[in-house]
């Protein structure tokens, strides 16, 4: 019955007036933000974006004994169009940035971002000409996990942090308010 | 370690303002510009230091002159090891490129440009290796501010 209100409502003219009324076009948002997160939330497909030594803790926490594939984060894909985590593990340099800019700029909508260890955070012990002072000066970074290198607890931890966010959010399918 | 080498090499090159001295176990050379590419090709030559190891530099703030250029070359038949400096000035901070005696030398010199703003006379290809264009001053010069950045993509906010 309530999907049948929010429907016609939806078809019609104003979508406001009957909404005030029931709450039902409220109702079916949240229920849908709430199924869309789940399924999001499980089929994270990560673009590992590896440059520095970190990547053998990512290559740990990604194989078995650890295995991210318990959160539906195993899969890496190799091209920034298929995939919705961009894992930035290890030091950018600022003749780096440009290129994970770019990466960045060609993943699809929706899409997180990880820090992943301390030099992609802040920079790290590179305080220098060299080093960028953490990626979220260029790209908007969603979870950062702090470690020289981290340890595969940290980044566990760090996915489920991502996942109840991804869980949490809202998730327009069509336009900004649906 | 072939001291007995070391020992002929020292006494072939004490002359002609150079300074050899043993530092290390390997034979150190203090020696005028001019004369650096002879001497080179004399230890190349004559002694048999096929491998060109490094080129890098020393900054001495507030010395004249104040850097020293640093070689390294080392023999593979002999398994000895010796050290070339020469110091140059801030203002005409110019040696001689060792490209024609040994290829590797042009990657190694295009490194010490990019840090130290070493020219090297002879070696047609300086583009920034390490660095990028349009990167100002030297970075491991000391006196490059540590903080200085010069990013190439704009900072958010």
């Amino acid at each position: 019955m309530m999907v049948f209100a929010a429907l016609r409502l939806g078809n019609g003219d104003g979508m406001n007036q009957g909404d005030q009324k029931t709450g039902a076009f409220e109702y079916l948002t949240t229920r849908k933000d709430e199924l869309i997160g789940w399924a999001r939330k499980f089929s994270i497909f990560p673009y590992p974006f590896v440059t520095a030594c970190c990547a053998m803790e990512f290559m740990s926490v990604s194989s078995t004994l650890y295995d991210t594939d318990r959160f539906g984060a195993a899969l890496p894909r190799f091209s920034p169009r298929q995939s919705d985590l961009l894992m930035v593990v290890g030091t950018i340099t600022h003749k780096q940035a440009p290129i994970l800019k770019k990466v960045y700029e060609q993943m699809c909508e929706p899409k997180w971002v990880m820090a992943f260890g301390v030099c992609a955070t802040s920079g790290g012990f590179y305080q220098n000409y060299a080093a960028l002072q953490g990626i979220d000066k260029i790209i908007p970074v969603d979870v950062y996990i702090p470690g020289c290198p981290p340890r595969p607890e940290s980044v566990i931890d760090g996915i489920m942090q991502l996942q109840d966010r991804i869980a949490g959010s809202k998730h327009p399918i069509i336009n900004e308010t649906f | 370690m072939n001291q007995e080498l070391l020992e002929r090499v020292r006494t072939r090159l004490v002359s002609e303002g150079r300074e050899p001295e043993f530092a290390h176990g390997l034979l150190a050379l203090s020696l005028p510009r001019p004369a650096l590419l002879d001497t080179v090709r004399l230890l190349k030559g004559e002694f048999g230091f096929d491998l060109f190891l490094d080129v890098t530099a020393v900054d001495w703030p507030g010395r004249d002159p104040r850097f020293d250029v640093v070689f390294h070359f080392y023999s593979t038949r002999d398994h000895v090891r010796v050290r070339l400096k020469t110091a140059v000035p801030e203002n005409d901070p110019v040696v001689d490129s060792l490209v024609p005696l040994f290829g590797s030398a042009a990657f190694m010199e295009r490194e010490c440009h990019d840090m130290y703003g070493i020219e090297f006379r002879g070696n047609a290809d300086l583009r920034p290796i390490l660095l990028y264009e349009g990167f100002q001053g030297h970075p491991l010069r000391k006196d490059y501010p540590k903080e200085r950045e010069q990013p190439l993509v704009r900072y958010r906010k």
